[in-house]
């Protein structure tokens, strides 16, 4: 054993010279040229929340394969890593660690709900990984390891909540905030609440509701959300995560409560989630994203188009009906950016990558050109809010003049102003 | 007057010989203008009160108008009249575009088209105008109700009218017009009188009014928590009926046989996805009577949850009687063969069955209490099974066996009860009672591989509660947890409820090993 390494040793100390010489000689790309890339993705594929999550990893590897068609990422292949961690928690962060240190993936896309990137965090800042993160979420967390290609709260639920209050969206006076009872639904309530109280609502025209994940029996919410109606012109916000939706919407369609009296207002929900449901009943109510399937513009319309023949081609469970939604596009801009900063930085390491993120664009299919904050992690988006159509479409009333940039720290939660908008070494997360 | 937008395709005939001549400026404003001006032009269309009016807000609300430069058309199937003029547009303009409706927008129109439809010659034309008004009307639209309360005569849609008027009374007569507009209002069954009556006493100065207004609302808000009440009664009758199929099953393979059967929740799925199947080959194949496929669905699922439990029995449970332990391993481990099974063969995602026609939607028996169809279904469907499984066990030969065989297998046995079959058709039995749950449960939950996960908890609790080999105690226990569970959510939220709910039956199991109702008597065999 001891032999055999000596002589490795040995050999080394020969080659190390020629390596180091040649590589002075031709920069880095042959080196580089050997092998593929590994990427890894982070998704649940079984589960509460494979209704939302499995696309995504279907455009990721959509988006692999359109990168590889293309001669790959300084000259090598991508190969992806994909993983189940099965709507569970802590199989999250285990398949992280996996990934990290057993394929020894150079960047993961992954995650949909906050409680699974919450139990990853910890994985991707030890080891020094790279976690891209397509969905909106409730902000207070800045992590160097992550970008955030998903909204903030003031990137989507504050306008959505602005629009309700406005002449157009209905003029709600009192609202019932629902949610699937973790992380990311009693921290955008927490910040709603706040927001609404600044705006002047009382107390008591606020209802806050949770469900536990996998719920199905939503008749007494829907029957309290009608009583709690009766006390004005109200709203429901709706942060109901993964197939509790479908049984919550047709509770909705059932008991006829319609968008005309009490509009619901979801942030999970888009065109993916409505496929189990049937829409009609259920027209007019809102979805607030920063992108819809129905948006139109050159870029979107080649976009859905190759989404749609890519999942014929690959036999998707769903390549009849193929859908896009925001989390979709999301993950597919992440893919280029990551692409973008690798060639830009020509090297898969971690921190080149990180610095070489900043400020990078891509011409998203939401009609704007994507803009990765130079120092928050965060991309400028620009909201839309859609009604639901009887087809299962959006019908966009309302959007922003321009990318908004993100407040991953929401000024209406106490302490926030005096945090620093970007990662500091150090990863601050308010526990 | 007459011909109303319910005669929509006489109406539009009358559009295609090009009678039509709308207000251009009114057409512009409801194709290009922002939504207040849009408001504005349905008003407008109200108030002018014609046939083309009301052909006009039709198309719209039907998203059949369009934009196409500056021009506005109808546009129906391959033809296209314009909006304005009346002249027919051929061929369509390609850059024709939708005009976009939203909920604002919405609102007016169903009110708009409710108000032009109150003097509709069909009786539930007006019923359901007049049901669409009560949620709100436009005080522009007074005339236009009290001219059909001048010649309603229908006993349903009267009162309807009068409330409406009352309403509108409130927000715009004078005092001895909004006094007994008040008092007519206490008659009121709708939270929105509520709403209104509450907006009223904000904004009203009268002290006589404000104390009438105050009578008027204990009055409603009597009979609001009457339809509360009714609610919360039905919520929990539903739950527990599906608790009560979910468990119904077990209370045989696990309360009359004994087997701790872990893949109970599997059979229920299997139930589902036959469920799923059964829709998809009707709709494939006979899409015409696509209604009716849960009546073919639910024996198929009783049967292939039934044929897997027995094989099942046959193959596996059969050589573990009477060692608790390694049955409850041994099923766990079919649970997962089986999960992973459905997921190979249909996919981890889940699937949609669709509910049909007569299952959507609900029936309003107060104002504020709406019965959703499927639940009611539902619940008449637990009933039969729980009836039908009654008389097997207690009016058959087959039942008598069965309850021979559990009772005392070694003398069954000697009398010559064949007690293998009988063991494999009661666990049969248990397992298609778990199908046909599978096949409720897919008309109101998410049909995918981890559906059994959900219920296989609530199943042995059910039965545990109950008291193993009790059919009686699992239909009270299950009633029982379907109100508690309901009871303590209206008041605390369903993720306490839960908890709640189990911590209790951790204390009862504590205080009552047997359960609810324990079988008394001689020792049943282990």
């Amino acid at each position: 054993m001891s032999k055999l390494k000596r002589i490795v040793k040995r050999a080394l100390s020969l080659v190390g010279p020629a390596a180091l010489a040649c590589g002075l000689a031709v920069p880095a790309v042959p080196a580089l040229a050997q092998g593929t890339i590994k990427v890894g993705v982070l998704h649940s594929l079984s589960g509460t929340m494979a209704i939302s999550e499995t696309v995504l990893k279907d455009v990721t590897l959509m988006a692999i394969e359109e990168i590889n068609a293309k001669g790959g990422v300084l000259g090598r292949k991508l190969e992806a890593v994909v993983v189940d961690p099965a709507s569970n928690w802590p199989l999250f962060a285990e398949k992280a660690r996996q990934l990290l240190t057993q394929d020894k993936v150079a960047v993961v896309f992954g995650c949909w709900t906050s409680v699974s990137r919450k139990s990853v965090l910890p994985v991707f800042e030890e080891l020094n990984g790279l976690l891209f993160y397509p969905v909106q979420y409730e902000g207070e967390e800045l992590s160097k390891n992550v970008f955030y290609t998903g909204a903030a709260p003031n990137q989507q639920a504050i306008p959505a909540v602005e629009y309700l209050m406005s002449k157009d969206g209905g003029g709600a006076k009192r609202w019932v905030l629902l949610g699937t009872d973790y992380v990311y639904p009693r921290t955008t309530n927490k910040i709603l609440r706040a927001f609404l109280k600044s705006k002047g609502v009382a107390e008591k025209d606020i209802d806050e509701k949770y469900t536990p994940f996998g719920h199905a029996d939503y008749q007494t919410i829907v029957a309290d959300i009608k009583k709690f109606s009766a006390g004005g012109k109200t709203a429901v916000v709706s942060t109901i995560n993964g197939d509790s939706n479908v049984p919550f919407y047709k509770e909705l369609g059932n008991q006829g409560l319609k968008a005309t009296d009490v509009p619901v207002v979801a942030f999970s929900v888009g065109e993916e989630e409505l496929r189990g449901v049937d829409t009609k009943p259920l027209v007019g109510h809102l979805a607030a994203w920063n992108y819809f399937m129905s948006i139109k513009n050159p870029v979107n319309d080649d976009w859905t188009k190759k989404w749609s023949a890519y999942a014929k081609k690959m036999k998707l469970a769903n390549a009849g009906k193929p859908l896009t939604n925001d989390p979709m596009e999301a993950a597919y801009i992440g893919m280029y950016m990551w692409k973008q900063a690798v060639e830009k930085a020509k090297t898969t390491d971690v921190d080149k990558v990180i610095a070489a993120m900043a400020g990078q664009t891509f011409k998203a299919p939401s009609g704007i050109t994507s803009t990765m904050d130079p120092k928050n992690h965060h991309l400028h988006k620009a909201v839309f809010i859609g009604e639901v159509k009887a087809d299962g479409q959006f019908n966009v009333v309302w959007k922003t003049k321009g990318p908004i940039k993100a407040e991953p720290w929401s000024p209406f939660i106490a302490g926030n102003d005096k945090k620093k908008g970007e990662p500091d070494g150090k990863t601050i997360v308010t526990k | 007057m007459r011909i109303l937008p319910t005669a929509l395709p006489f109406v539009l005939g009358l559009l295609a010989s090009a009678a039509l001549a709308q207000d251009a400026k009114t057409v512009e404003k409801l194709a290009f203008g922002d939504s207040d001006e849009r408001v504005e032009a349905v008003a407008a269309l109200v108030a002018a009160g014609d046939e083309k009016s009301a052909a006009l807000l039709q198309a719209l609300a039907d998203g059949e108008l369009y934009t196409a430069g500056k021009r506005v058309l109808i546009v129906r199937g391959a033809g296209a009249v314009d909006a304005a003029t009346g002249a027919k547009v051929a061929p369509l303009p390609e850059d024709r575009e939708e005009i976009t409706v939203n909920n604002r927008l919405r609102r007016e129109l169903g009110r708009a088209l409710a108000a032009l439809k109150l003097v509709s010659p069909g009786r539930d034309a007006r019923f359901a105008a007049a049901r669409e008004l009560a949620g709100g009307a436009e005080p522009a639209m007074l005339p236009l109700v009290k001219k059909a309360l001048a010649t309603e005569t229908d006993s349903a849609v009267k009162p309807l009218l009068e409330q409406i008027a009352a309403a509108l009374e409130l927000k715009a007569g004078d005092r001895e017009a909004r006094l007994a507009a008040v008092r007519k209002l206490a008659a009121s069954h709708s939270p929105n009188t509520k709403t209104l009556l509450l907006s009223f006493l904000e904004a009203e100065k009268d002290e006589d009014l404000r104390i009438e207004a105050q009578k008027s609302l204990r009055e409603i808000e009597g009979r609001l928590a009457w339809g509360e009440r009714a609610g919360i009664v039905f919520t929990s009758i539903s739950l527990g009926s599906i608790l009560l199929l979910a468990a119904l099953g077990l209370a045989i393979t696990y309360g009359l046989m004994g087997v701790i059967n872990l893949a109970h929740g599997e059979l229920i799925m299997i139930g589902a996805y036959t469920t799923y199947v059964v829709q998809n080959l009707f709709r494939a194949h006979a899409p015409g009577v696509f209604d009716a496929y849960l009546a073919c669905a639910a024996p198929a699922a009783f049967a292939v949850a039934a044929l897997v439990g027995m094989a099942l029995e046959r193959s596996v449970i059969r050589w573990l009687y009477g060692r608790p332990l390694e049955t409850l391993l041994a099923t766990w481990g079919i649970s997962l063969m089986l999960i992973q099974g459905v997921r190979t063969i249909f996919g981890a995602a889940n699937v949609q069955v669709e509910n049909p026609v007569w299952m959507s939607g609900g029936i309003e028996v107060l104002a504020n209490v709406v019965l959703p169809w499927s639940r009611i279904v539902i619940i008449f469907f637990a009933a039969a099974v729980l009836a039908g499984m009654w008389l097997l066990l207690t009016r058959t030969r087959l039942g008598l066996f069965v309850r021979g065989v559990t009772q005392n297998r070694s003398m069954a046995s000697c009398v010559g009860v064949p007690t293998a079959r009988v063991d494999t058709l009661a666990f049969g039995l248990g397992s298609g009672i778990a199908g046909l749950a599978g096949c409720a449960l897919s008309q109101i939950g998410n049909v995918g591989p981890d559906l059994g996960q959900a219920y296989i908890v609530d199943s042995f609790m059910v039965v545990v509660l109950g008291g193993v080999g009790q059919l009686a105690g699992t239909v009270y226990a299950a009633l029982g947890l379907g109100f508690a569970n309901k009871l303590l959510e209206a008041w605390q939220g369903a993720v306490l409820a839960k908890i709640a709910v189990l911590v209790f039956i951790i204390f009862f199991i504590q205080k009552r090993p047997q359960g609810m109702f324990a079988l008394k008597g001689r020792a049943v065999e282990v």
